[in-house]
């Protein structure tokens, strides 16, 4: 498995040296600050409070090619405060936007989900936005045995 | 190339329910990160936006990215008030736009 973690990125961001790794590595890293780049827009700079946000997930993705994954907000839905976006990244992905749910009151309830690709094992970043301007955010790592992006 | 698309979505609710809904529409998804076997990447080409209206309102919308497994699927949910018309829509790369309605009695 060519597997980056968290520490080994920043690692390799703070020495600079990307000499020595492989392609893949690389670009994992760079997917991974996009992948905060992509959250950074999204909430406008502000800080997501951790909670709210479930995931479901399979722990080991046999097949990177078709992962089910489900999103809850914990939160309202009524006509005046309710979740109204849901942002999903994966960190490791050669693109790290996966989908952007937008959702009115009418869904009543604020939960979705789909099928997704991934290329290797990583984090899988959920953020949703309230009507209100609130932020939630959550994270679950998902072992991939078999990447399901091609290549 | 428009494939018909399937739908999950109770015929009858109650006032005030929240009902699931499934759809999934027959669909490539090509990513635009895999090479034919000349090397050449096979251009992107997906269903970029999914989009659920009840009577003209919007109840959910999807903004999908290469990410999206081939066969797009999508579950939610939607409050029913009032009998009426579920509108879904799917829009490919390419322009094309999929669409799909389904009558829904409240009582």
């Amino acid at each position: 498995m060519r597997q980056l973690s968290r520490r080994d990125a920043l690692a390799l961001g703070a020495s600079g040296a990307a000499l020595t790794v492989t392609g893949w590595n690389t670009s994992a890293f760079a997917a991974a600050k996009e992948a905060a780049e992509q959250i950074e827009k999204f909430t406008g700079g502000k800080t997501a409070e951790k909670g709210k946000v479930s995931i479901e997930l399979p722990e080991i993705a046999e097949n990177g090619n078709t992962v089910p994954l489900s999103v809850t907000v914990d939160a309202p839905m009524t006509a005046d405060n309710y979740v109204s976006e849901i942002l999903i990244v994966a960190d490791g992905n050669p693109n790290p936007g996966v989908a952007t749910f937008h959702l009115s009151p009418m869904a009543g309830k604020a939960e979705a989900s789909t099928r997704i690709r991934l290329a290797a094992t990583q984090n899988i970043i959920a953020v949703a936005k309230t009507s209100k301007g609130e932020f939630f955010t959550n994270q679950k790592l998902v072992k991939v045995t078999i990447g399901g992006c091609g290549g | 190339m428009a494939e018909k698309p399937r739908l999950k979505i109770p015929k009858e609710a109650k006032k005030g329910e929240v009902i699931e809904i499934k759809t999934l529409l027959p669909h490539v998804m090509e990513s635009g990160q895999r090479k034919d076997k000349d090397g050449q990447t096979i251009p992107r080409k997906i269903i970029n936006k999914f989009a659920c209206e009840f009577n003209g309102k919007s109840v959910f919308v999807a903004n999908m990215e290469p990410a999206i497994a081939a066969n797009p699927f999508m579950q939610f949910y939607a409050k029913v008030e009032e009998s009426g018309t579920f509108k879904f829509t799917w829009t490919d790369d390419d322009g094309t736009v999929t669409t799909a309605e389904e009558k829904i009695t409240v009582s």
